[in-house]
């Protein structure tokens, strides 16, 4: 790779890259995200390269390993250019007839195409696919169309080029103004104006000043900042450089979380690509603005993700958060000017100076402009990553795109905001995905986590573990965060086993004040969002629980007993697998018996019936 | 597997080396340290403390603060079972159960014969595949409490 030394040298190799790619060659784009790694990508794309090797192919046809488009649901995912032809749940073992019948002969093998489940519509084309057509992926797309390892493909599609904008054509104030005028707000969890944190750091009093890229991405659930990472790590790098040139910064760090390696992985190699490029480094492109990055992992704490425990990680302390009456942005990192803002965040700021502000505004709320990336998860049919415009609501997004909740049970409630968030009920989903909106109703935006809730799960047992997860990740500094969580999670856990008590509501709320109120940090300044929305909106389950000492969900453990319905035929499926040998046959073709004092509530027999004939009450 | 301290030695030396010594790369070195022997024997911490010139207590407190690191020895086999919500709400809980079950040990802890080692992690980012569980690194999805039994088994 050549040092480029001007934008004139970048822009001529964009060309050069464009030119020599021919757009009507076959390209077989294979998703290698996380995601679908964990489906068998891997011997997936050995499958094919082995295939298209053996068969002679290798000159004509291409084969690109992308990033994850966000379809998680359907994966393996594979998607042949130039026809725009997705085929998803692809095996090893179709390999062959993929080359042969579509790459080769052009023809189309229709098993593999994607069916809608609620309409019986086959859809050829990826943008076809009900999931992606109701979303607005500014920033996902390119994913499907980057090879994370080759910075030529980020460049071919107009990569670096925001930057070159900024560097050469704009001074560091009238970047800020751009962003401020786009009101771009943090995509982290605190939905924190953007320009106004830079402005901060901008004017802070204090050399050398740092710029962070926080992929801590703590909230289980959540998992858009790993894909925008995998798949497209120069949209933040690129971010980031625009950032530090306006803020007066030359120097970065990001921040990946242990549990990413892929992520860690592929933003050590844009780093490095990137400043064989000349694009990051030492007089960026001849324009005297230099420009350091450099990675750091994570060691598995939730809390650091805070940006106060994130920065003391950095300096080899323990992750331990500060109180912020002096913010980050005026003494941070080493104690110097640090401006810390989350991949999705950074990966806006291109877009923004490339297509301006005015273009930026048009789409999202008043308030909140712009698309979020949502990730999907729970019981919902399409579960992936999401992109809409600020301003699309909760229904539409479970429904339209998330294709609703599977088999046939009922949609009870979306939990948005990790741990720091709320569970909203279902008659509450016509509301905006909005940062304000979602605040007015107890939950937040957060980092963009949405669990789907069916029937199925009870949202007593959902708060206990949300304080459950939180006790753990404690850091323990301070006295509310540390005790407070403890008992809650004894009350919790007290009515869950059916020890509730009448009092038990109240005293969940007082230590929610305690907490809201004196906690040092956002970690224990949120806790209690998850227990006051379920108690706000699921009082009933509460009651019954601690009244009736009865899970109306069937799930709490204590409070329900697994038992064989009159239906079922004696095929002894689950006597084999219960590790209690609880289950014994009593006659052919009859139903099999039961043992309650045996039965230790596994669900072993649940999970292996085909026939339904296992009730849990 | 534990660790001859003249091996301790060299390796922390080497990853001292090529952190350049540096206070703040504490964290980054303790994990390329436990990817080198295992996992962070009292030995290595030593030297640690020393080459870095870092009270022993700070080093101690960072190591056992984050969860990644481990300071007894790890099992052949690593499970990793995910509780990130997602997976909790699709029945996590009922595999790492029976994980506990069949394998004698609960999460954090060690079997005996140094067989298997089981972790709980916090979302793994794959919520599609949930509940999923982590053996050595391989991922596999969509586990329900009957195959949990056969996968272990492959782990000798």
């Amino acid at each position: 790779m050549n040092r480029l030394s001007s934008p004139q040298e970048l822009e001529a190799l964009r060309e050069s890259i464009v030119r020599n790619r021919d757009t009507r060659r076959r390209c077989l784009t294979i998703c290698g995200g996380t995601g679908c790694l964990a489906l068998g990508a891997e011997e997936l794309i050995a499958a094919f390269r082995s295939e298209v090797e053996s068969r002679g192919l290798i000159s004509g046809v291409d084969i690109r390993v992308t990033g994850c488009p966000g379809f998680c649901e359907r994966g393996p995912l594979v998607v042949i250019e130039p026809e725009n032809i997705l085929y998803q749940r692809v095996r090893p073992k179709d390999v062959a007839e993929i080359v042969s019948e579509t790459i080769v002969s052009g023809k189309i093998i229709d098993r593999l195409l994607y069916v809608d489940p609620n309409t019986g519509q086959k859809a050829v084309h990826e943008s076809e696919v009900p999931f992606y057509k109701k979303q607005l992926r500014l920033l996902l797309a390119d994913n499907s169309r980057i090879d994370p390892n080759n910075v030529n493909d980020y460049i071919a599609l107009g990569g670096y080029s925001a930057l070159v904008k900024a560097i050469f054509k704009m001074s560091p104030v009238e970047v800020l103004e751009e962003v401020r005028k786009a009101n771009l707000r943090g995509r982290g969890g605190g939905g924190f104006a953007t320009a106004r944190k830079w402005q901060t750091t901008r004017d802070a009093e204090g050399e050398p000043k740092y710029v962070i890229c926080n992929c801590d991405e703590g909230d289980p659930g959540a998992f858009m900042d790993r894909s925008l990472m995998e798949g497209n790590p120069h949209s933040a790098i690129e971010g980031m450089l625009i950032g530090a040139y306006a803020i007066g910064s030359n120097e970065g760090f990001i921040y990946v979380r242990n549990e990413y390696p892929l992520a860690v992985l592929h933003a050590e190699t844009a780093i490095r690509q990137a400043e064989e490029c000349g694009l990051l480094g030492d007089n960026i492109l001849g324009s005297g603005f230099s420009c350091r990055i450099s990675i750091n992992r994570g060691g598995g704490a939730f809390v650091c993700g805070e940006s106060t425990a994130l920065m003391a990680s950095l300096e080899g302390k323990v992750g331990e958060p500060r109180a912020k009456y002096i913010h980050t942005s005026e003494k941070g990192l080493w104690e110097k000017p640090t401006n810390l803002n989350n991949v999705e965040t950074w990966a806006n700021v291109p877009l923004i100076i490339n297509k301006g502000a005015d273009w930026y505004r048009q789409i999202g709320t008043e308030n909140s402009k712009g698309t979020k990336i949502f990730s999907l998860v729970g019981k919902v049919n399409n579960t992936g990553l999401v992109e809409v415009p600020m301003g699309m609501t909760l229904r539409e997004i479970v429904t339209d795109i998330g294709g609703g909740v599977p088999k046939g049970k009922k949609l009870k409630a979306v939990q948005t905001g990790g741990p720091s968030g709320g569970c909203i009920p279902e008659s509450m989903l016509d509301i905006p995905v909005d940062f304000d909106e979602l605040d007015k109703v107890g939950s937040m935006m957060g980092s963009g986590g949405m669990i789907v809730m069916d029937e199925t799960n009870c949202m007593v047992d959902i708060a206990r573990y949300f304080i459950s997860f939180l006790e753990g990740e404690s850091c323990g500094k301070c006295v509310p965060c540390r005790e407070g969580l403890k008992r809650m999670r004894e009350i919790l856990t007290g009515i869950t086993e059916g020890r509730g008590e009448e009092e038990d509501i109240e005293r969940l709320e007082r230590l929610s004040e305690t907490l809201m109120d004196s906690a040092l940090c956002g970690l224990g300044q949120t806790a209690p969002n998850p227990v006051l929305t379920s108690i706000r909106y699921f009082r009933d389950e509460y009651q019954a629980h601690i009244r009736d000492k009865r899970c109306p969900a069937g799930v709490c453990k204590a409070l329900i007993t697994y038992s064989i319905s009159d239906k079922c035929p004696g095929c002894g499926l689950c006597i084999k697998t219960c590790p209690q040998g609880a289950i014994t046959l009593v006659e052919k073709k009859k139903p099999v018996l039961l043992d309650q004092e045996k039965c230790i509530k596994c669900g072993a027999c649940y999970d292996v019936c085909r026939l339904d004939s296992v009730i849990v009450k | 597997m534990t660790a001859g301290l003249e091996h301790v030695r060299e390796a922390v030396g080497a990853i001292l080396e090529r952190y350049q010594h540096d206070r703040g790369s504490l964290v980054a070195i303790l994990q390329d340290t436990q990817a080198e022997l295992g996992y962070l024997a009292r030995e290595a911490l030593v030297e640690i403390s020393t080459g870095l010139d870092v009270p022993m207590s700070r080093v101690y407190g960072v190591a056992t603060f984050f969860r990644a690191f481990s300071l007894t020895p790890r099992g052949r086999h690593t499970v990793n079972v995910c509780l990130g919500t997602a997976c909790h709400v699709r029945g996590a809980v009922r595999i790492l159960e029976t994980i506990e079950r069949e394998t004698g040990i609960k999460a954090g802890e060690t079997s005996e014969d140094l067989r298997f080692s089981l972790e709980t992690v916090n979302c793994v980012g794959a919520c599609a595949l949930g509940p999923i569980m982590i053996v050595d690194g391989k991922y596999s999805g969509e586990i329900t409490v009957d195959k949990v039994k056969p996968l272990l088994s492959m782990y000798k």
